[in-house]
């Protein structure tokens, strides 16, 4: 037990600054901004205490825990640890929301009202459950945080969105939904098939200690895992992504498709691996399958979207089927990129989803053909938007390529065609990225008319920026950080799944 | 003989000592100038293109320390490895960052910093007047460091980010004016292209992998002897097809004509003198490879072969000055595969021409930069004719490098390219007769098409207005110092290399010895017949292109000039196979996806909940349905545990 709760402690401060944003009387109101601010980057400090105190060499799976029953008659305790992948997650999230503070600073225009202390504490609430959902160690208490972070989605989707709000939030709502509840069923199979007892929900006691048939078993695999594949979210239940996507503000959409959607592949980990290694074994050729249809269909998708927002939506379907595909390749190569990846993908969706943000508020359109010859007008705004585009497209020396890399080569150690189609995403990927670069930004300088041209980037807009950009050029050269992070963390989960990795041809003899 | 070959050219590298451990100031450098230039924004205006050309000669200075370093020890040991950092500790994938200082690195480099900062100083005048010349010399600052990390990287990995970096560095100096829509095509169709490339090679680092187990260059070259030929080959052409698209070799070559756009100091140094050399640089480094493998070489001298003759072919058919001589790269760089495909006897041969290329082309680059110059940007060769007394630097540095393209002696080309004739000549069969027949084709329809351009832009009558302008004339200093520089190479490089078996003794520990190799033909005849191609593919350039005069608007000709004059279909091609139906595909995904697949996923739960005929109670009374449907959730857990218990 540590002497501080870090991780409660960072449930706790996002959600306490929430409550003091929200009930802030009338002269206080402009303070709400800040107040926000302040609770994200208490938290991240809180974050970097926890990676501090970490102990890549622990025997331990979860480390920082904290255990106290909760409701022991069912067998749920209050429960958080982390291993080192849901940390690096955990990291990210904290490193995100100010990122996302400061860049949603003037998306509601009433300042000072009630609607923006609602928007600014929901996205603190949202944070807290986040990193609840991370850190949650028992499985029902994952379950909780799993549906609580709906609410303030979808009030987020729902309130402060675009025109189609409303289509969009209830969308969203009811795609989460159906797997939620698919997924409380099979939670309710795991604790009848566990050793049940006051602290049955743990998922410590869980592993290895499920007693029921392989099909039961299996079935409970298929319902946590359709869960995630929805948050996730893979071909074919992928659709309510880009909706919600381009009818969130780009702040919403960054924490939704950068962070909340990492819940799924997450998940994937922690219980469809970790708690069914056999079932997770059996179904590996049809989630391998869908890995790659989503990699292939989801860039092929983006490509032909005129939308920004739902562009980068659909880069993501792409970008998530790898990480699945990682994910189920079951090589602690294609683990660590996958891990890499889900880090990686939320600071460069991030990147793409607040700078088409910037140029959507300069424009007031979300359509790409009606920009065009816009790095004559707003240089660093084009030069950065081309960076963050450079990093979805995974060029190496950015930190994507690094993880895209690990992932392929780990799939290809098993399934050697399912890496080579997706790898076809190395080519389509500069397609969506570059096309899209050079209708917004290339061609001759455009003209406004009476209207006064639109600024570069300003000064908060440039510190949002700055951050996302490090983290590639970091991250590209010297991943070690996260990598050492996450590799025993992979190495347990491969253990508990039960597989090795496939031994170099020369080293086994079998190239002879 | 696989395995001897192997150790022939496994050379093992020792610790980086000396001069060696500052190699990565070679990188550095540039880096950094990059860095300053683009971060300082417009403050660096003023002093940022000096900086840019002050760091890319620093790189040099280096680059030659290290140089003259390896040529103190004794052959066998210059290899030295510099190990950076820990980079990708994944697993069972490790790697770490590090340098490899050999006689192959480091001919690259002195290539790279040498001609590159030349062109620099060049691009000092020529981009003067642009008010953009600042984020020019930072591009070329980071091609530079990429293309230094491309040919020092000690793994493949490694060689990838300097392989995507200098395609980037590329994308961006290419779309440099890319106010013009079609250069901001012309940005993208190179960066599309080489990455179809790059799908080969990065699939080829994945089987590397599997196979050795790592993917650094020491593994692979210990390890080749033991794999099979089987493995061997299909790395050897996953990296042909990356080599493919760096290097602009069929069926990769579409983009490089169009990569012209980009300003004509980018054209010299990135499209003529060294990128577009990496692939070539890929192969003779994965000789270990290459030499378990043949099929995957004769691969390798086909496509070169083929893309001799097809950049040969079009070569003669254009018109405008630039892609004459993207034509004409695209060719010699064929000759340089040809070459490198040929094996041990070969290898040191397509080196030895890439170095003399590098010098002839860069320096008819500048020519042709200072003829645009003096033309009012004109490209068009039917627009020029007679410069010679108007622009006695330029007409005589051009003519160097125009001599050495041809294979004049004693002239660089001349031994150069004899060299990788009278390899293409060696061995059995059928090969040695079709791989040389093409490349003695080839000397003579270069000699045609170089004259065509020499002679249709220097001599003859003038086809161009003196009033208002242009007023062709010689560029000053900064720009005919690199001319004149260049065209010394042209003229002496081949000569301090070739006969004094200076690169092949340099290179030897690298790509291995070659024992005595006999030609089909005697070696005289191939040369008389090389040199009597030339004279006469030369005399008829002079015939219709000197004497004769030049038609202002391009005739209607024949159906092969036509053919040649639109690259041999080549975007038609690509058009029909794979744009078209790629857009008709991802228009089509783009309806089904909002029609099928939303449709049925919704469709499936309206089926199941009844759900959409309640979509408007949800919207509306959303908090109370909401609430109920947690709590019905939280009902049946409940419930659920109960009757267990």
């Amino acid at each position: 037990m540590n002497a501080v709760p870090l991780l409660t402690l960072m449930v706790v401060v996002p959600l306490l600054g929430a409550i003091v944003v929200a009930v802030l009387p009338g002269n206080t109101a402009r303070l709400a901004k800040p107040i926000a601010l302040g609770a994200s980057l208490v938290t991240l400090v809180l974050a970097v205490l926890a990676v501090a105190s970490f102990d890549t060499g622990s025997t331990e799976q979860f480390q920082l825990a904290e255990v106290r029953p909760w409701i022991p008659q069912f067998g749920v305790s209050y429960a958080l640890g982390v291993d080192g992948i849901a940390l690096a997650l955990i990291v990210m999230a904290a490193i995100l929301t100010p990122v996302c503070l400061l860049a949603a600073w003037n998306d509601v225009t009433e300042e000072g009202s009630g609607r923006e202390k609602r928007y600014f504490a929901l996205l603190l609430v949202l944070e807290a459950f986040m990193v609840g959902v991370f850190a949650a160690t028992d499985v029902f208490l994952f379950y909780v945080f799993f549906e609580a972070m709906l609410i303030p989605v979808y009030f987020l989707i729902g309130m402060f969105g675009g025109p189609r709000r409303q289509y969009a939030a209830v969308k969203f709502l009811l795609f989460s939904l159906v797997g939620g509840l698919v997924m409380l069923v099979a939670v309710i199979g795991v604790f009848v098939a566990g050793p049940g007892g006051g602290d049955g929900f743990l998922v410590e006691n869980l592993t290895g200690n499920l007693d029921a048939s392989t099909g039961a078993l299996r079935w409970m695999f298929v319902g946590f895992f359709v869960a995630f594949a929805i948050k996730a979210p893979m071909w074919p239940v992928h659709t309510w992504l880009p909706d919600a996507a381009t009818e969130s503000r780009p702040a919403v959409a960054v924490l939704l498709v950068g962070v909340l959607d990492k819940v799924g592949t997450y998940g994937m980990i922690r219980f469809c691996l970790q708690l069914f290694p056999e079932a997770s074994q059996w179904a590996t050729p049809v989630v391998i399958t869908l890995a790659v249809i989503s990699v292939v269909y989801g860039a092929l998708l983006a490509i032909g979207q005129t939308d920004m927002m739902r562009l980068i939506a659909f880069t993501s379907i792409s970008h998530f089927g790898f990480i699945v595909l990682g994910i189920f390749a079951l090589t602690s190569v294609g683990g660590a990129g996958s891990s890499l990846y889900m880090v990686n993908h939320g600071f460069s969706t991030a990147g793409l989803f607040l700078l088409a943000g910037f140029l959507v508020a300069r424009r007031g359109s979300k359509r790409i053909p009606d920009y065009g010859g816009w790095q004559r007008v707003t240089p660093v705004l084009a030069g950065t938007f081309l960076v963050v585009g450079l990093s979805s497209l995974a060029l190496p020396g950015l930190s994507s390529f690094v993880s895209e890399f690990l992932v392929l080569q780990g799939a290809f150690m098993r399934y050697r065609v399912a890496a080579v189609i997706a790898a076809a995403g190395i080519i389509l990927a500069p397609l969506y990225i570059l096309l899209m670069y050079q209708r917004l930004m290339t061609g001759p300088k455009p003209t406004f008319g009476e209207a006064e041209a639109p600024r570069d980037l300003s000064l908060r807009e440039r510190v949002v920026v700055a951050p996302l950009i490090a983290s590639f050029l970091l991250l590209g050269f010297f991943p070690k950080p996260v990598l050492d992070l996450v590799n025993p963390a992979v190495e347990r989960t491969l253990q508990f799944v039960g597989v090795s990795d496939p031994t170099p041809a020369l080293a086994s003899g079998s190239d002879q | 003989m696989t395995s001897l070959l192997a150790e022939d050219s496994a050379l093992s590298a020792a610790d980086a000592s000396g001069a060696s451990s500052v190699a990565w100031l070679l990188i550095a450098l540039p880096l950094v100038g990059a860095a300053v230039l683009l971060l300082g924004g417009r403050r660096t205006d003023r002093f940022g293109p000096l900086l840019a050309t002050g760091l890319s000669w620093g790189s040099f200075v280096v680059g030659l320390v290290v140089f003259l370093q390896l040529l103190g020890l004794p052959a066998e040991e210059r290899a030295q490895d510099l190990t950076l950092w820990n980079w990708v500790p994944a697993g069972a994938f490790q790697l770490d960052v590090g340098l490899l200082v050999d006689p192959l690195s480091t001919s690259f480099v002195l290539l790279i910093t040498f001609v590159g900062s030349l062109i620099h100083v060049y691009s000092i005048g020529y981009m003067e007047n642009d008010p953009d010349k600042r984020r020019f010399f930072a591009y070329l600052n980071l091609f530079v460091a990429s293309m230094l990390l491309l040919v020092l990287a000690d793994s493949y990995l490694l060689l990838f980010v300097g392989w995507e970096g200098v395609g980037l560095a590329s994308y961006l100096l290419i779309g440099f004016w890319n106010w013009n829509p079609a250069y901001a095509t012309a940005a993208n169709k190179a960066f599309f292209v080489n990455r179809v490339g790059d799908l080969g090679l990065a699939i080829g680092i994945m089987v590397i992998f599997v196979t050795f187990g790592s993917v650094d260059y020491a593994t692979v070259s210990e390890g080749a002897a033991n794999a099979s030929q089987g493995t061997l080959t299909a790395i050897g052409l996953l990296l042909l097809l990356g080599a493919c698209g760096k290097s602009a070799q069929f069926p990769l070559q579409s983009w490089l004509g169009d990569a012209m756009a980009g300003p004509t100091p980018v054209s010299a140094l990135i499209h003529a003198a060294t990128m577009v050399t990496a692939g070539v640089y890929l192969v003779v480094r994965s000789n270990p490879i290459y030499d378990g493998a043949p099929d995957a070489r004769l691969a390798v001298a086909l496509v070169g072969a083929i893309t001799l003759l097809f950049g040969a072919i079009v070569g003669c058919a254009k018109d405008d000055i630039k892609k004459v001589l993207a034509a004409s790269t695209m060719s010699q760089i064929g000759y340089m595969m040809l070459a490198a495909g040929l094996g041990p006897v070969g290898y040191a041969f397509a080196i030895f021409h890439l170095l003399t290329h590098g010098f002839f082309k860069a320096g008819m680059f500048l020519g042709a930069g200072s003829v645009m110059h003096g033309m009012n940007d004109q490209v068009n060769l039917r627009r020029y004719g007679g410069l010679s007394t108007f622009m006695k630097i330029t007409w005589v540095t051009f003519g160097l490098g125009w001599l050495a393209i041809l294979g004049v002696p004693p002239f660089s080309g001349f031994w150069s390219k004899d060299s990788v004739i009278e390899a293409a000549f060696v061995g059995e069969g059928w090969q040695p007769w079709v791989l040389g027949g093409v490349a003695l084709l080839g000397a003579g329809i270069t000699a045609f098409y170089m004259s065509r351009l020499f002679f249709m832009t220097f001599h003859g009558e003038k086809r161009w207005e003196e009033d208002p302008e242009p007023h062709p004339h010689d560029p000053d200093r900064t720009m005919t110092v690199p001319m004149i520089v260049l065209a010394v190479g042209s003229a002496g490089l081949g000569l301090v290399l070739g006969p004094t078996g200076a690169i092949t003794s340099w290179l030897a520990p690298v790509v291995g010895e070659h024992g005595e190799e006999h030609p089909v033909l005697p070696v005289w005849l191939i040369v008389a017949l090389t040199l009597g191609l030339v004279a006469v593919g030369a005399a008829y350039a002079w015939v219709r292109y000197g004497r004769d005069l030049v038609p202002e608007v391009a005739p209607k000709a024949t159906a092969i000039t036509r053919a040649a004059r639109v690259d041999l279909y080549q975007d038609a091609v690509n058009e029909g196979l794979f744009m078209r139906p790629g857009i008709h595909l991802t228009r089509g995904l783009v309806f089904a996806d909002a029609r099928g697949v939303d449709g049925a996923v919704g469709g499936l739960a309206a089926l199941v909940g009844g759900l959409s005929s309640r979509l408007r109670r949800l919207q509306t009374g959303y908090a109370r349905s909401y609430a109920l449907t947690m709590l019905t959730g939280v009902v049946t857990v409940l419930g659920a545990l109960w009757v267990i218990q």
